[in-house]
């Protein structure tokens, strides 16, 4: 199956420091993809470079090739505003705007140019659903997102990216802010969310990665060690460093 | 063991000094809150002699528009509205520019463009007001001559000095309330497909409103209480502006102006007390905002 992301030779740079040495990796489409490793290792950075977030820090060099389907991504005609439209982003922390729910979800799509209201609650009303939002919501679309609780945030922040349909969703730590509870609805939502949406998520909790994933990428000093199967990976590892890794001998 | 029984009892020299500088700081509060109580106490007190000695009504003092103490007109109207009427013009005409101004500093040019315009921005503050009223006098009342006719005193060119004055205030405080949103909006708002734009009118400067407003508030109480500048290129005339154009006089100029050439305990003198505790009670008003703004913006 052809790949919706096709990623080779990565290199990427801070000032003279290299971060990410030569990374060759693909997504298959509607997969969840874990990426795991210790601090450092350099798989948010790498996450990163999948929607050009890294773009906005200084001194960053970025070579290598990045395709979306056909797209290359770092084209210089490529419009960076329509590439974050396909490839939407999940931040460790949940980061609702100081506006409404239904404002909050709508975002994204305002942005797009919809202005009918029709269509813009439609949207909302979906988005909320495909984020397990909804029932909880659904009568106070009109209060302050952030009156919500942490992991509602989170939602929130996951029904904001879906109201825009990307193709691809990226997740840099989604649960890592949150309880257990909480963490245990959001992976439920993302297991959901497969069969519509490919998606890219770095984790620190191995048993989520095993939980989520079908395939994981492990990530050392800034080198991809083994991408394999989920199954693969945590139960026969091909790398010693992995399997040292896997079984919380380090990291 | 008695020894160490006796010195554990006995105070040390820590406990000694904490008291102390207890005792430093209490007392340097009291002197304070007893300083600010006798200003409102003596304002006051002045301040009503003109209505309680003098039997002047404070509706005439607030709405007849005539004024001379020594003929027992005390219409204050002219100044109230002059007075209202340079501080909304110049927060309206410096808002815009506050805001463009904090913004490159925050979001387009945080490094070098923003260290340029902290050094102006502290700059325009340090000028003495009396150096702001001397170029308004040279530059902008006959500017506004050449342009609109009259004499060039008046209301705008009151608000374009005091424009330039207030600029600083407003500027700084909306960089820091600028600054206060928190770093994830503008990469959320990005990852969605935002552009930068897009994510400052959106977000940003929304999260920022509250800020933006005391920043705004305290920009008009400064235009407010302002008086030399102002009273340069005001005109002095302690009658109902007819125009932007027209020579009038502000609660501040008519008191600079008036307060030497009176004598205490007269009702010209009462009357120019009641200027300054006008002039007091809106000062308190704008504090007053500034704090609802403040308690409002942190509900939601």
């Amino acid at each position: 199956m052809q790949p919706i992301i096709t990623t080779k030779n990565v290199k990427l740079s801070y000032g003279s420091f290299e971060a990410l040495h030569d990374i060759n990796l693909d997504f298959e489409k509607n997969k969840i993809t874990a990426l795991i490793g210790p601090s450092g290792c350099g798989k948010s950075t790498y996450l990163r470079c999948l929607n050009r977030m890294n773009d906005l820090i200084d001194g960053v060099t970025i070579t290598g090739s990045f395709k979306l389907n056909d797209l290359d991504m770092y084209d210089e005609k490529t419009d960076v505003v329509e590439l974050r439209r396909k490839v939407g982003m999940v931040f460790q922390q949940p980061i609702p705007f100081p506006l409404s729910i239904r404002e909050n979800v709508a975002y994204g799509l305002k942005l797009n140019g919809h202005v009918a209201k029709e269509f813009i609650d439609q949207r909302v009303e979906e988005s909320l659903r495909q984020a397990a939002l909804w029932d909880e919501v659904k009568d106070r679309l009109n209060d302050s997102a952030l009156s919500l609780s942490g992991g509602q945030q989170q939602r929130i922040s996951i029904a904001r990216v879906l109201a825009v349909r990307p193709e691809v969703i990226l997740m840099d730590e989604p649960t890592s802010a949150l309880d257990p509870i909480s963490s245990a609805q959001i992976e439920d939502t993302l297991l959901a969310l497969k069969k519509d949406y490919t998606i890219i998520i770095v984790t620190h909790n191995m048993q989520q990665a095993t939980r989520l994933s079908d395939k994981t990428a492990f990530f050392n000093l800034g080198n991809l060690i083994e991408f394999d199967t989920t199954e693969k990976l945590f139960m026969n590892p091909s790398k010693k460093e992995t399997d040292d890794y896997v079984n919380g001998k380090f990291g | 063991m008695d020894e160490i029984k006796d010195r554990l009892l006995k105070p040390s020299k820590a406990t000694h000094e904490d008291q102390r500088g207890k005792f430093i700081s209490y007392l340097s509060i009291g002197l304070i809150a007893v300083l600010v109580i006798s200003i409102l106490v003596f304002i006051t007190i002045h301040g009503l002699a003109m209505f309680t000695q003098n039997g002047m009504k404070i509706s005439d003092f607030l709405f007849k528009t005539d004024w001379n103490p020594g003929k027992k007109l005390i219409g204050a109207l002219p100044m109230i509205v002059t007075s209202f009427g340079v501080t909304l013009l110049s927060a309206l005409i410096a808002t815009p520019f506050a805001i463009a101004v904090a913004l490159f500093m925050t979001e387009f040019a945080p490094k070098r463009g923003a260290k340029f315009l902290q050094v102006i921005i502290e700059l325009l503050v340090g000028i003495p007001s009396v150096i702001y009223g001397l170029i308004g006098l040279a530059i902008v009342v006959p500017a506004v001559r050449t342009i609109y006719g009259g004499t060039g005193f008046g209301i705008l060119a009151g608000a374009i000095v005091l424009f330039v004055m207030v600029l600083p205030t407003i500027t700084s405080l909306t960089v820091d309330s600028l600054k206060a949103v928190p770093r994830h909006y503008r990469q959320a708002s990005l990852a969605l497909g935002a552009t930068r734009w897009q994510t400052i009118y959106k977000v940003i400067l929304r999260a920022a409103t509250p800020g933006i407003l005391t920043a705004v508030v305290f920009g008009m109480a400064r235009a407010f209480g302002e008086a030399l500048a102002v009273q340069m290129v005001i005109g002095n005339a302690a009658m109902l502006p007819q125009n932007l154009t027209s020579p009038s006089a502000t609660l501040t100029s008519q008191l600079t102006m008036g307060i030497g050439n009176t004598i205490m305990g007269t009702l010209p003198n009462n009357a120019l007390w009641s200027l300054a505790l006008l002039l007091l009670i809106m000062s308190l008003v704008f504090n007053l905002v500034v704090k609802l703004i403040a308690r409002k913006g942190r509900i939601k």
